[in-house]
């Protein structure tokens, strides 16, 4: 992609979860990838791959068992607390749940406002309002609901009063997990077409978590699917949709129904085995095959687009 | 086709602090023998509370059977008593949920939650009972039916389990089953799954289906017609092909060119639906879509519209579609 | 595409050329909210009032709140004497006009005795709520925010203490130190703020994961910024709610160490050291001990039905 100049760099992430009685929850394990300024990097999977677990370490929420995170070249997780609070401003995340994401006892102004006064960037009640209120307007919402609180609000609504918040700081780069898949289908276009469109105004760059692959394929420049904490495959949308190659991104691309019946009734679709064991779990460990993944590798087999592949030796 | 289940004018509102919500304003419907029927909206629109009061799941108060009929195999079974009901509940009528994490008893092996409901419907023996349900646990696609039947819910995946309740609900061989948003808490690659066992046992049982779901994709895959509601009316019904190549709705056509297809080109706009649903403490006197719609007119605020009928099984309510609208606006 | 509707019900005749003149949708319009504005508080106060019997007994517990403070200043004045002047010649007499819940066996007015016996009860009930409730705060909330190690040896200590038999701990404070209203108090507090703790611990374990936490973590907020703006007030109704029905224990456990002769000392009275005094004979004089024991039963239940009420009105799960 030759977007601009590479924003965000993630090398070697990983983060561990400590479950009890000596297992290790290893939900992030050894990802890494760039994304360029402006650019829109999907990053999709299944409940339980690790993809959201991702987005909180990349934006220090947890802190990472192993790996580095950098931001314009500056690696996050070396920042003083001072440090890091300043670079706060520079990225910010858009949550999943529009009901849970939202203090139910802050008003729309307190919510979108937080950001303004942790920062001290609001002078005065008047600035605070008079900015609170701009946000709105550039999400879409009216401004007279700004004393109201988030019950009153329909799911995207919500969910473009949590777009506002993130905004408020006037982020660089804006991790969106899952941020339209808890919203009626009639809805989810409306914020996914606000996300652009704010992209294209503010020049933002994206990293989209989502386990809708038609809606990731629409959004994001390029893609990378995880599967069990690793990514499996990475490409630019379009190749990897035309041109799966790793069993697990085919076996996901064959479930996606399409909603329309003449390609239902075509289908072929390609089965996993369903295992309840997730990534505690060792399917097809030192196997050897693709989806022994402790011994694979991301391989570029052409420009661009890289699969696991099992190590050499 | 004969009809196994008529639903006819059927309103039903929930009381709420502050007024009546009236979440269905008007059903009207059939299920035929060996049919799959999706009920497609979005949450509010009344698809599930439809489905719970066939069930008579719908717990009163808050709600409120206002009128209506639900005509199951000649009887109406708004007119049952609840000790009726429970014996047409998982005999004739089964049901799956959207949650299968909480719609199986925990402390319950998984096979006798199947043999309890043959025994309670089928009077049947526990040595019976228990060949049955291995049967239906293999018929689900389980896999070491004999050694699962012995384990406890919290030993089977999202997935299994939702195959578990399908053989719960299909082990009396219903002939009605109703399933409320049976894959949406489940992750794509699994919902495909469940969809096939889904169709594997309609072919080999003959149930009729009712799908509700959100999910248009589902739809395409799975079911024959589809009924489109919007806060709580049907505003479109069509076998799926009409309704995919030939909607005819201002509502459906915005929902499927609101959705992003995996087949299509990079670049394209979606085109979303504007607004939200209205409240329906206070539902709209007209069209209940006209304040989203872009093809609205000044009657369809007033007077909400009645169906215009393209085919013996498609009908869609617009005043777009009257031949006065055409006039006027060629015009 | 187009297809011809073979057939159109029946609409209204009267439709004229411009019922169908187009005027689109207004997307400003399509978003304006139409119900009433109201804050959490004010959808629980709602919710509160609505429940007849909790309001019945704020009205009972406001009412013998007011009276004790009121009763016994207003009697001494109309009738000139307190509740420790005695009448030696008026002694074990049953209600009347100028004693209207009779005497003691002192000659003591039982009406004067009865509500400052009622104060005391309050103010122990309610000093002890409130010592529990700053220190389960402050206490579980530090457990509940930090959690890992900090949690663990804080909530060791705290089940410690619990394992240890509060009469034991209390009776044995009593002994060393001077009986008196503070020491009673102070026995009670030394493990009720236990339960309240908890409580704040499993509020804040649970609400330190909601995503408004973290959003407000992902925009730089301090520890606390966290814990008093987004913790705390979302912890605040099973707060109230423990405060609330902590009061009845307290107040019970006051009558019960004062039954036993450890509470407050003459000639001071509470409502339980009245019960033990009217237990000779008390069937002879009833009097004695059925006015003090109808109040504190009727403030223990106001307070636990209150509780529950309030529990109802705040509790989120029951809110739709």
């Amino acid at each position: 992609m030759s977007k601009g100049k590479t924003l965000i760099e993630v090398e070697g992430l990983k983060k561990y979860f400590n479950v009890g009685g000596g297992n290790v929850l290893k939900a992030v394990n050894d990802i890494s990838f760039s994304i360029a300024e402006g650019e829109t990097l999907g990053l999709v999977g299944e409940s339980g791959c690790g993809k959201s677990t991702a987005g909180r370490t990349i934006l220090r929420l947890y802190e990472p068992t192993a790996g580095s995170v950098r931001f314009n070249g500056v690696d996050i997780n070396q920042l003083s607390p001072k440090k890091m609070k300043a670079m706060r401003r520079d990225m910010q995340m858009i949550f999943q749940d529009p009901y849970a994401s939202l203090n139910p006892r802050f008003t729309v102004t307190d919510i979108i406002g937080e950001a303004l006064d942790i920062h001290g960037m609001a002078g005065s009640y008047a600035e605070r309002k008079k900015r609170v209120e701009e946000l709105l307007d550039m999400v879409g919402l009216n401004p007279d609901h700004a004393t109201r609180y988030p019950h009153e609000f329909s799911g995207g609504q919500r969910q473009r009063i949590g777009i506002a918040r993130a905004l408020a700081v006037n982020p660089k780069f804006i991790i969106c997990d899952e941020p339209i898949s808890a919203l009626d289908v009639s809805i989810q276009a409306q914020v996914v077409n606000l996300l652009e469109d704010l992209q294209d105004r503010l020049g933002l760059t994206y990293l989209f978590i989502a386990h809708d692959l038609s809606m990731v394929k629409h959004i994001s420049d390029r893609v990378a699917v995880m599967y069990l904490g690793r990514i499996v495959e990475l490409a630019e949308s379009e190749e990897l949709y035309a041109n799966p190659m790793h069993p697990y991104t085919k076996t996901l691309l064959s479930a996606i129904p399409i909603p329309d019946p003449e390609v239902e009734a075509n289908k072929k679709r390609i089965h996993l085995e369903d295992t309840a064991s997730g990534p505690i779990g060792k399917e097809g460990a030192g196997n050897g095959g693709l989806f022994d993944l402790d011994n694979s590798e991301l391989v570029e087999v052409s420009k661009g687009h890289f699969v696991s592949m099992p190590k050499k030796g | 086709m004969e009809p196994i289940l008529q639903v006819k004018d059927l309103h039903v509102s929930f009381q709420v602090k502050g007024g009546e919500v009236k979440a269905v304003r008007g059903m009207n419907f059939e299920v035929g023998k060996g049919e799959t029927v999706a009920i497609v909206g979005e949450s509010g629109s009344g698809k599930s509370v439809t489905a719970q009061t066939i069930m008579r799941l719908i717990p009163s108060p808050p709600s409120i059977i206002k009128q209506g009929e639900i005509i199951f195999q000649g009887q109406d079974l708004l007119k049952k008593s609840d000790k009726q009901m429970e014996s047409i509940r998982g005999k004739d009528i089964g049901m799956i949920f959207q949650d299968p994490m909480t719609s199986l008893n925990p402390t319950i092996k998984v096979g006798r939650q199947i043999t309890e409901v043959l025994i309670k419907h089928q009077n049947m023996s526990a040595g019976e009972a228990k060949k049955q349900a291995v049967e239906m646990l293999k018929l689900v696609g389980i896999k070491n039916a004999e050694a699962r039947f012995n384990q406890y819910p919290h030993e089977f995946s999202g997935g299994m389990r939702q195959r578990v309740m399908i053989a719960i609900a299909l082990a009396c061989r219903p002939s009605l089953l109703i399933a409320d948003e049976p894959t949406t808490a489940l992750d794509v690659t699994i919902q495909a799954q469940i969809m096939d066992v889904m169709k594997e046992m309609q072919s080999r049982l003959g149930t009729s289906i009712i799908l509700i779901t959100h999910d248009l994709g589902v739809v395409a895959g799975m079911c024959d017609r589809v009924i489109v509601m919007y806060a709580g009316e049907v505003v479109e019904t069509g076998t799926k092909w009409e309704i995919f190549k030939n909607p005819q709705h201002p509502y459906t056509k915005g929902l499927l060119r609101s959705m992003p297809r995996l087949d299509q080109k990079k670049g394209e706009p979606l085109i979303p639906i504007i607004g939200t649903p209205p409240d329906l403490i206070k539902p709209p006197l007209g069209c209940p879509f006209a304040a989203r719609c872009d093809q609205a007119m000044k009657i369809c605020e007033r007077i909400d519209p009645s169906a215009t009928v393209f085919s013996e099984t498609h009908t869609a309510r617009c005043w777009d579609l009257h031949p006065m609208a055409k006039e006027v606006q060629s015009s | 595409m187009d297809s011809n509707p073979i057939k159109m019900m029946p609409t209204p005749a009267d439709l004229t050329a411009d019922d169908f003149r187009k005027i689109g949708a207004d997307e400003k319009e399509a978003e304006v909210i139409q119900r009433e504005s109201i804050s959490a508080w004010r959808d629980a106060w709602q919710r509160l009032r609505s429940n007849k019997l909790a309001m019945t007994a704020l009205i009972i517990l406001a009412l013998i709140t007011l009276t004790a403070i009121i009763a016994p200043i207003l009697v001494g004045k109309i009738y000139g004497y307190n509740y420790y002047s005695n009448d030696l010649l008026y002694t074990n007499k049953g209600p009347s006009a100028t004693h209207w819940f009779g005497t003691d066996d002192l000659g003591r007015d039982m009406f004067i005795r009865t509500w400052m016996g009622a104060r005391i009860s309050l103010i122990v009930g309610l000093a002890a709520a409130c010592i529990d409730l700053l220190i389960g705060v402050i206490y579980g909330g530090i457990m509940g925010y930090f959690g890992g190690r900090v949690d663990e040896i804080m909530n060791k200590f705290s089940e410690i203490l619990y394992a240890i038999p509060y009469l034991l701990v209390t009776i044995l404070l009593l002994v060393v130190m001077e009986p008196s209203l503070g020491t009673i108090i102070l026995a009670l507090t030394i493990t009720g703020w236990i339960n309240m703790s908890w409580i704040v611990r499993g509020e804040i374990m649970q609400l330190k994961n909601r995503e408004y936490v973290l959003a407000s973590r992902s925009m730089g907020a301090g520890h606390g910024r966290l814990l008093f703006r987004h913790l705390l007030p979302n912890a605040v109704g099973p707060i109230i709610v423990t405060v609330t029905l902590s009061v009845p224990n307290a107040i019970f456990a006051e009558a019960f160490l004062s039954f036993l002769g450890l509470g407050v000392q003459a000639p001071v009275a509470s409502l339980g050291s009245m019960i033990n005094d009217a237990l000779t004979g008390w069937l002879y004089y009833p009097w004695r001990m059925l006015f003090p024991a109808i109040l504190i039963s009727l403030t223990m239940l106001s307070f636990n039905i209150f509780g529950d009420g309030l529990r109802d009105a705040l509790d989120p799960k029951l809110k739709k």
